[in-house]
């Protein structure tokens, strides 16, 4: 009992950033009503000015708008007061513009401080690309030869009400992005279709993922642990079903992870010219099309009308598979159809075309193998 | 003696040149937007009560928070205010009428089709505008439905409105004057007004020119936005915010006006630092121009460019300041009353106070980072525009009703009103900091677990907050129709200015010989 009181007791004292660091409990992040401290030097920049202009508004407004109310209080007409005549007073008005100036000055410094934090992204350790798109990241490992998508892992049963939320309902995705303790680890940031943004809060990091253009973050910190945070820049349709995590690992636990991913990548390479079922390709396809495709065409095939074209009988995916594979690679310019090229793996794009082809009644019945999307590529 | 108003309704209200009736056109469709904004945000609270999607898709979703912007600050507030300039300036300066009486109808007839074409695309294959109110390229070009050059053409329409009803306003002002009022004499409002037109004139056809280079790229081949053409997806959100950050002054100045005008009233004591305002509105007007990227401080701006942004923002204060210490001033060593057109003006002090607080912290670039695109902007601004703007053109209304109509509004249901908005505006908005600071990403259809509690409370006072808007209409609708007739001429006690000169109510025209003011 005395054991639990002090827990609860500690974790109050505790900045919240703390107890979301170590195993995230929805229950303890529910009554957070504070910006989190976060783990690194520019989060905790960013939270120390941000508490020092709490304190300055709380003063002033405390100040002002006391008196307003002693004001409200006083000088009521029903307490018979008379009203003065005065409008103008010089000295109070040259006060009331100088002294909120100066203060103004005064807070420029530590404004200006933590700034130059956020921006200091040279000499990094380590430098990983951040891609968003439509509705995923992706993250590439410079240098490793490692890269891969994260997408949103919560399913559509538990978004629509058909099964239970989980206790990391939208919070959790396919593969997280890893990073080691005690590096400073830069962020170059794009977007691929739309401008995304990429937010860590215990990081302090939010910056705009925007087609064309690269920006700079960085982060450094020596608390290991799971971190998620958001996309915040307006999307589309699936701009609240992008999460963001990241998780910190001792650097021994992060180089035996780097060297697992070379691995799986080169295990990955050999299954291209492996020849797939027909139904291995259904099941994989399946998988493929509800996390890449479903969010537009749906996940029934027939699209929105007017805005994405349905595939069920669609002229193309029943036509030859050519065709259909150039459009999964090129996309279709000018429309919201974006290149899966970079997105999707050869077995991935494969899969997806000959369910696409033999789902919803659909039944072209003919099978389309990894070796025949690499060769459409190698073609081009 | 001066004829009346048209006994045909059609020719009367269609065909109207006359500033009480086109200012009553004006505020009639500003209160129809409102309902229908609101309407919309009932439908984005209803779906956030709760984690997961329930009533709505996500695609609808961004559709309802695009929509409830953009009717809300294009349709809802600023027609409410140009409504309210209509019936005033004139009244106000002792002019018979606005200076350009036939643009005036033009400019507000404009406005109910450039909506339909706006709202009527929520009908149409593809659905409406889904790119959120600032629509920032490329999701409002390669990305957007077909239906976004609706969009691009009610978005003209309005522009072509305000301008009008802008250039309207300043000839107006500058001309017609009353013999002895010179423009240190004007009243607050009609300077307030003054300086938003002006402001309106320079920045909606940078809007236009915006949303020009849209359909361009949508139709036309350019690339204006586009990487891949060489165009710059940033450009437009430079070209955006230099119409977006006026615009804002332009919704809150009119409001400053009147406030400026029933805080006298009911201290019984002139304004306190009536040039200092003057002042203080002016230089708030120029900051609006060179402070835009502050809305943009996670783009990637070079340093220098994310400091410049970062002190001219927070310079802002120094005039807002002056003007809130202007208002307390005026009501100190008064003697006060507190009729609901008050209470509205003084709830509008103290929110605007604690949204501009709000404003000063996300000045601060670094601390941006996190604010930005979160709950917490959301709380920002629905502080200082529904708190500003709504707050106190309701108070204008209760204040200015009994002049236009020369009937009494129950002063009990007012006050009943004014509570329910001022606690269910709370409940509504306070808890969306919360929301922000605890990490919940604004134009969001569903959230993770940990958000359930303050989006469910924000949602009760949300509902709340709208049925106090039925009352305020049942309010309005009763007074019209059968509230206490009254005929004095000065209606409140302490009231100042020509527009307490004329009978109660306003005769149709007023001031055809112009007063001489002293």
């Amino acid at each position: 009992m005395m054991k639990r009181a002090k827990a609860l007791f500690l974790g109050l004292l505790r900045p919240s950033s703390l107890l979301l660091a170590g195993s995230v409990s929805a229950e303890s992040v529910t009554r957070q009503l504070n910006m989190p401290r976060g783990v690194t030097e520019v989060s905790q920049a960013a939270y120390d000015i941000h508490m020092i202009m709490i304190w300055i508004c709380t003063v002033i407004g405390v100040l002002v708008l006391g008196f307003m109310f002693y004001v409200m209080f006083a000088h009521r007409k029903s307490k018979g007061v008379t009203a003065a005549n005065f409008h103008e007073n010089l000295v109070v008005e040259v006060l009331w513009t100088v002294i909120p100036a100066l203060i103004l000055i005064v807070m420029a410094v530590p404004a200006t401080t933590a700034l130059l934090k956020v921006y200091d992204t040279e000499n990094p350790d380590i430098d990983i690309k951040v891609t968003g798109y439509q509705w995923k990241w992706q993250y590439e490992y410079i240098g490793e030869g490692v890269k891969f998508m994260s997408e949103l892992r919560t399913s559509q049963d538990e978004i629509y009400g058909r099964a239970p939320k989980g206790e990391h309902y939208l919070r959790e995705v396919t593969q997280p992005l890893v990073i080691p303790t005690n590096k400073k680890v830069r962020f170059l940031i794009t977007g691929n279709d739309v401008i995304h943004s990429w937010w860590v809060p215990d990081f302090g990091v939010k910056r705009d993922a925007v087609p064309g253009l690269f920006t700079a973050a960085w982060a450094k910190t020596d608390q290991p642990g799971t971190y998620v945070g958001e996309c915040t820049e307006l999307c589309g349709l699936g701009h609240a079903f992008m999460p963001v995590v990241v998780e910190v690992k001792e650097e021994a636990e992060y180089e035996a992870w780097l060297a697992g991913k070379k691995e799986e990548a080169a295990i990955y390479a050999s299954t291209i010219g492996k020849q797939w079922t027909f139904d291995e390709l259904m099941v994989k396809g399946e998988q493929v099309y509800g996390r890449s495709c479903a969010g537009c065409h749906q996940v029934n095939g027939e699209g929105i009308t007017g805005v994405f074209p349905a595939l069920k009988d669609s002229p193309i995916a029943l036509g030859p598979a050519e065709g259909h594979i150039a459009i999964l690679i090129d996309g279709v310019a000018g429309s919201a159809m974006q290149s899966f090229a970079e997105q999707l793996s050869e077995v991935e794009i494969a899969a997806v075309v000959h369910y696409e082809r033999n789902a919803w009644g659909n039944d072209v019945g003919d099978i389309v193998q990894p070796i025949n999307v690499l060769n459409f590529k190698q073609s081009q | 003696m001066a004829h009346g108003p048209s006994q045909n309704f059609f020719s009367r209200w269609l065909f109207s040149t006359n500033h009480k009736d086109i200012g009553t056109l004006y505020l009639w469709f500003s209160f129809a937007m409102f309902l229908l904004g609101g309407f919309f945000a009932m439908v984005i609270r209803a779906e956030l009560f709760q984690p997961g999607m329930q009533l709505i898709k996500p695609e609808f979703f961004v559709q309802m928070t695009t929509m409830h912007g953009l009717v809300m600050v294009f349709g809802a507030i600023m027609p409410a205010f140009v409504g309210l300039a209509n019936w005033m300036i004139p009244m106000m300066i002792g002019a018979p009428d606005m200076a350009l009486p036939r643009m005036n109808n033009l400019s507000f007839w404009i406005l109910p089709f450039a909506f339909t074409i706006l709202t009527s695309t929520l009908f149409m294959e593809g659905g409406g505008p889904n790119f959120g109110w600032t629509f920032y390229a490329p999701l409002s070009t390669t990305y957007a439905p077909d239906t976004v050059n609706y969009f691009i053409f009610g978005v003209h329409m309005m522009g072509a409105s305000s301008i009008m009803g802008s250039i309207n306003i300043i000839a107006t002002v500058m001309n017609m004057r009353a013999p002895g009022m010179t423009y240190m004499k004007m009243p607050l409002f009609v300077w307030t007004w003054v300086i938003t037109a002006f402001l309106l004139v320079a920045v909606m056809p940078v809007l236009a020119g915006a949303v020009t280079m849209m359909l361009m790229d949508i139709n036309f081949g350019t690339s204006f936005f586009d990487a891949a053409g060489g165009g710059d997806p940033v450009l437009f959100q430079h070209v955006f915010w230099f119409f977006g950050h006026p615009e804002v002054y332009i919704i809150i100045l009119p409001a400053f006006g009147v406030v400026s005008q029933i805080i006298p009233t009911f201290s019984r004591k002139p304004l306190f630092g009536y040039s200092s305002m003057v002042y203080a509105t002016a230089s708030i007007a120029f900051l609006s121009f060179i402070v835009w990227a502050h809305h943009m401080f996670t783009v990637g701006m070079p340093i220098a460019g994310e400091l410049y942004f970062m002190y001219a923002t927070m310079l802002i204060a120094v005039p807002t300041g002056v003007k809130v210490f202007n208002w307390i001033t005026t009501m100190y060593k008064g003697a006060l009353t507190f009729e609901t057109p008050m209470l509205f003006s003084i709830a509008f002090v103290i929110l605007f106070t604690f949204g501009g607080f709000t404003g000063m912290m996300l000045s601060i670039a670094a601390a941006d980072t996190q604010y930005h695109d979160t709950y917490f902007v959301v709380a920002h601004f629905h502080y200082v525009m529904v708190a500003g703007a709504v707050f106190s053109g309701t108070a204008a209304v209760y204040y200015w009703l009994p002049k236009w109509c020369g009937r009494m509004y129950d002063e009990t249901m007012g006050k009943v009103q004014f509570w329910i908005a001022f606690i269910a505006f709370n409940i509504t908005f306070m808890p969306q900091h919360f929301l922000g600071l605890a990490g919940m990403p604004r134009r969001y259809s569903d959230y993770g677990l940990q958000f359930t509690d303050w989006n469910m409370v924000s949602s009760i006072g949300a509902f709340l907050y709208g049925g106090a808007q039925l009352l305020f209409l049942y309010n309005v609708i009763r007074t019209i129709g059968w509230g206490k007739p009254i005929d004095d001429p000065q209606v409140w006690e302490g009231a100042e200015g020509l527009e307490w000169t004329v009978p109660t109510p306003a005769p149709f025209h007023t001031f055809s010989t112009p007063p001489v003011v002293k």
